[in-house]
């Protein structure tokens, strides 16, 4: 299947005549998962968990097959090892709450990147303050990659958690996670692994790459808004406490004192949100179909291409990874002598959307000494022509600002 | 573009250029911070007093051209004038932006800050334009 058949599932890009190259921050949604959801309010809804007629029993029953849905497409071990949750930023505060400050102590380390989206960097901040243990970064070289030899000098004895993005938000860096796991483990850490940009993009086998917890949003990989994943391994999770407290996660509730459910329940307090597992569920069989190999190879050619474009332009630096093997679908650039901000809107009247800023990492950005870039993201229903229409609307900016850039 | 050439006019590309009023005081009577986390604009005012008169008015930072340009248009107007007129004048400014009722005896005080009037066609760049005008205020009504 090609990126052009392709875009005729998602509606918005064909009503529209927009260029969007934002899906890194959130991506457009095809008519089957649009379809499955409003499928399932108007044929199966009820509160899952709670009632004994029917329509409630196939509501658990929507719930339970998305969660099966999601092991499966990630190869963990149990559907048990998935929670359901809001999105990664959920899923990560429920790490730094229920694994962080139960188990850190004062001196105790935590190493992350300096490329971690604010979203696994501010927790561990606090789990930090609250607990005493020292927070270190992994720093990147002038290609925007962390070399191994930063990797074994940081992840020392002493370390307990290793917050790790398998893709950068910003450069578009594939980590070394595996490595990074192993090394880890050798020195008895637990690694964090945050798939925001990489589950949706390219196959993540959890069991292979040994990961403790991988976290990530289904509004990144075609779902609806506000269903997010957190996978952690079943005796990991089994001994965590449990996050937020109230109706569906309890076993036995007596006046002082109460009993938890087992796991994932355990983790899923109150109502949850069916329509949103179902969307991510249709998700999950939208990329099956096409292929997470096939979307790999879409998004690769559309990264080379664009790569290619952008180094014809005098005017443009490009930021992250050389070797293009390394380099997901994310780039970031800059527009000489023209802030971002600006760039964005000029292109924004060109029907072009791309996302300006410190893309919620702002320490990556200060270590780079930039205030904020360009950023374009690809997925599955973007073309050349999309590419063309960026260069193009790159070129009109240029010379709109020419003669006060050179001033 | 047609959009777009009302915003990026000459008045708001030469002062989103030129330094005149991007440098440091000497010997300031105050200062003040504004950032836009957001998008990463990032002011810092200094201004001198004289009695209730803002004798200098200059910044350093950095930022889109909107942000700038609005900074350095606001230092050139508010310079010379009372402490009231400056609040006067910041509160027009802002009404401006925000689409709301403003005289046309009012945009005329704003003098070349009028050139930012089609700003509040764009939602996602009101507030580049109003960082400097909001950081002045809480400098003023400290």
């Amino acid at each position: 299947m090609t990126s052009s058949e392709i875009k005729k599932d998602f509606s918005i890009l064909n009503n529209q005549e927009i260029t969007y190259l934002d899906s890194g921050a959130t991506t457009q949604k095809p008519t089957q998962v649009i379809r499955a959801v409003d499928r399932y309010y108007e044929e199966e809804n009820a509160n899952p968990h709670r009632g004994a007629y029917r329509l409630s029993i196939k509501a658990t029953e929507v719930y339970d097959e998305a969660r099966k849905k999601v092991a499966d497409f990630i190869n963990a071990t149990y559907p048990e090892e998935i929670v359901f949750t809001r999105n990664a930023t959920e899923s990560l505060n429920l790490i730094a709450y229920s694994y962080g400050i139960e188990n850190l102590k004062n001196n105790d380390k935590i190493v992350l990147s300096i490329m971690e989206h604010h979203s696994n960097l501010v927790p561990w901040q606090f789990v930090s303050q609250k607990t005493g243990a020292k927070l270190e970064y992994m720093y990147i070289n002038s290609e925007g990659e962390i070399p191994y030899e930063e990797i074994d000098k940081k992840i020392v004895p002493g370390v307990k958690v290793v917050g790790i993005t398998q893709v950068s938000n910003v450069l578009g860096t594939i980590n070394p996670v595996k490595e990074i796991v192993k090394k880890a483990h050798s020195i008895g850490a637990i690694v964090v692994v945050d798939a925001s940009q990489s589950v949706p993009h390219m196959k993540v086998d959890v069991t292979d790459l040994d990961a403790d917890f991988l976290v990530f949003s289904g509004h990144k990989m075609l779902s609806p808004l506000g269903i997010g994943v957190l996978y952690g391994k079943k005796e990991l999770l089994e001994k965590l406490k449990p996050f937020l407290y109230g109706g569906d996660m309890i076993e036995y509730v007596y006046e002082q004192e109460t009993t938890f459910a087992p796991i994932p329940t355990k983790f899923e307090a109150g109502t949850q949100n069916v329509g949103g597992a179902v969307g991510l569920s249709s998700a999950i069989d939208y990329l099956n179909n096409i292929g997470i190999e096939n979307v790999e190879k879409i998004e690769k050619e559309l990264m080379s291409y664009a790569m290619e474009q952008l180094s014809k332009l005098d005017f443009i630096t490009v930021y992250g990874p050389k070797d293009l093997n390394k380099h997901a679908s994310v780039i970031s650039f800059n527009v000489n002598g023209v802030h971002p901000h600006d760039v964005a809107s000029i292109l924004d009247s060109e029907n072009v959307c791309i996302r300006s800023g410190n893309h919620c990492a702002q320490p990556l950005l200060r270590y780079m000494g930039l205030d904020s870039t360009c950023r374009i993201s690809f997925y599955i229903y973007n073309t050349k022509e999309d590419v063309d229409k960026l260069i193009n609307a790159l070129i009109k900016t240029r010379d709109m600002f020419a003669k006060w850039i050179n001033k | 573009m047609d959009n777009l050439d009302s915003i990026y006019t000459d008045i708001i590309m030469q002062h989103s250029t030129e330094t005149f009023n991007k440098k440091n005081l000497v010997n300031p009577t105050d200062k003040e911070h504004g950032h836009n986390p957001s998008c990463g604009d990032d002011i810092t005012l200094e201004i001198i007093m004289n009695g209730n008169i803002i004798e200098d008015l200059a910044f350093t930072g950095h930022g889109c051209a909107i942000s700038q340009a609005s900074t350095s248009i606001m230092c050139d107007l508010l310079k010379g004038k009372t402490k009231e007129e400056a609040i006067e004048l910041i509160n027009i400014f802002i009404k401006m932006i925000k689409r709301e009722d403003v005289t046309e005896e009012e945009l005329d005080k704003l003098e070349e800050a009028r050139a930012l009037q089609n700003i509040s066609n764009m939602p996602a760049r009101v507030k580049c334009a109003e960082l400097a005008w909001y950081t002045m205020q809480k400098l003023l009504e400290k």
